[in-house]
């Protein structure tokens, strides 16, 4: 049966998680603007944007809730760039946090303004044994984690994709990559 | 192109795709800027004076001092934009020595070249440019431009300078998509485009870049309006802090952009926002003050 694979469409890189999304097999993608979308589906990614917008979007439509509710029903997420900081249970020089469904510390920001944005290669073994591009976009980095969090990459000593459970998170964008390798890394947790 | 240049390029462009189904908004002040990251604005716009003033104020419009900018890029953890003449090299260059995160090659500045846009290939740093028709758009992005934004006429609250330009960028790439190979270098000669850049779009029927709408944008409508004709996002330059009650009109306008097809949801943010900016009928604009005209 096609799985519905939910793509937070508030704000941010929506298309391009449902570009990808299309060239797997059994997944149909849904942009998701309205609480009422999200008990039904069965993986919830949260794209890159503005996290202040998307955090703003998410609380006044009253999707926080459902959110954490597919989660206790172990339903994946996973969270890039600013879905990594929406996931968050502690961010750096903040009170406030969002989803709250990862134990990781999040520094945004963490490269500088876009004069540092940047795009590298890596082999990230537990997803593929190929090296994927990873592309840092005024990139947050994850500055601690709690236990049973494992990490999955890191570029120099900073953490930066993690997973716990069946929440993923990573501060880099598979999305604007034209390989759908990560994609079919989330999507094999719904079966798994 | 170099392997660096074209990799600084894709991150550029995006950047501009990470503010997608967002508002930009323009603010002269750390507390308006406050005021708009409060909001849900995905970027802002620092500017010593929002359009409106300026079109009142008359003589040189210029890049604000970076100072100030300095002290919106402090007051925000959003990405912050100003803008530049166009044509001012040395503006965008004092720009990316701030480190702000997007340039404006703006129109709504007084021109300092009336022959040259800047050669935005030569800097890291990412541009925005206005367009009114596609060959413009194609010829900025030519010269390196990551985003584009519709131009329409800013500082009038009007929209309909903003309407009329993304339609013919529409039906110009609609066209486009309609021709064979062999008509297509006319077509980039009656454009005025670059060819790779002609064929790209009659391939893809979309522009290689994101495109925001601008110019005259007033109310929750209006940006839903762009939305709905296609628009990747929206600018909101005087329409907000002109307005009677900005806060209000700001978080009105960003629920807008995002429901832009949900005409219930349109309809409660559009209650109650107070007095929006007065218009400008464009009519009543002699010609030699069309800000949209600024630029080739």
């Amino acid at each position: 049966m096609e799985k519905k694979v939910g793509v937070l469409a508030l704000q941010g890189g929506v298309s391009e998680h449902i570009d990808l999304l299309k060239e797997i097999e059994n997944v149909s993608p849904i942009p998701v603007k309205k609480a009422e979308q999200i008990p039904g589906l069965d993986a919830l990614i949260i794209p890159g944007g503005e996290s202040t917008t998307i955090g703003k979007l998410l609380k006044k439509y009253d999707m926080i809730d459902a959110i954490k509710e597919l989660k206790h029903r172990n339903k994946p997420i996973w969270g890039t760039c600013a879905g990594l900081i929406l996931l968050a249970d502690k961010i750096e020089n903040k009170d406030m946090i969002h989803l709250g469904l990862i134990e990781i510390t999040v520094k945004r920001n963490a490269f500088g303004s876009q004069l540092d944005s940047f795009i590298t290669k890596k082999i990230i073994p537990a997803v593929s044994p190929e090296p994927v591009e990873l592309v840092f976009i005024r990139a947050p980095i994850i500055t601690a984690v709690g236990e049973d969090v494992r990490i999955l990459a890191k570029i120099e000593d900073k953490i930066v994709a993690a997973e716990k459970d069946n929440i993923l998170v990573t501060s880099f964008h598979p999305e604007l990559t034209d390989n759908p390798t990560f994609h079919q890394y989330f999507i094999n947790k719904i079966i798994h | 192109m170099t392997e660096q240049i074209e990799e600084r390029y894709r991150v550029n462009k995006n950047l501009a795709q990470m503010l997608k189904g967002g508002v930009i908004m323009d603010v002269t002040t750390p507390e308006e800027a406050k005021i708009a990251e409060e909001a849900g604005a995905v970027a802002v716009m620092a500017l010593e004076r929002v359009p409106a003033d300026i079109r009142k104020k008359g003589g040189v419009a210029r890049m604000s001092d970076p100072k100030m900018i300095k002290e919106i890029v402090e007051a925000v953890s959003i990405p912050v934009m100003a803008k530049v003449r166009i044509g001012h090299f040395v503006e965008a260059q004092i720009l990316e020595a701030i480190g702000i995160d997007y340039i404006d090659e703006s129109e709504v500045l007084t021109p300092a070249d009336e022959e040259f846009h800047i050669d935005k290939w030569a800097f890291k740093i990412p541009f925005v440019c206005g367009a009114r028709n596609l060959g413009e758009a194609l010829r900025r992005i030519g010269e390196g431009a990551a985003m584009i934004r519709t131009k329409g006429e800013a500082g009038t609250g009007n929209v309909v300078e903003a309407v009329r330009h993304l339609r013919t960028v529409n039906s110009q790439i609609k066209r486009l998509t309609n021709l064979g190979n062999e008509e297509l270098m006319t077509e980039a000669k009656n454009l005025q485009a670059p060819y790779d850049l002609v064929k790209y779009v009659a391939e893809k029927g979309k522009l290689p870049v994101v495109n925001f709408a601008a110019g005259g944008i007033a109310t929750p409508a209006d940006a839903a309006l762009m939305m709905q004709l296609g628009a990747d996002g929206v600018f909101v330059g005087s329409g907000i802090f002109k307005s009677g009650n900005p806060e209000k009109r700001a978080r009105a306008i960003v629920e807008a952009t995002t429901h832009f097809d949900d005409p219930d949801i349109l309809a409660r943010v559009s209650e109650d926002l107070g007095e929006p900016m007065s218009g400008l009928d464009i009519r009543e604009i002699p010609a030699e003050q069309k800000l949209a005209e600024r630029g080739w």
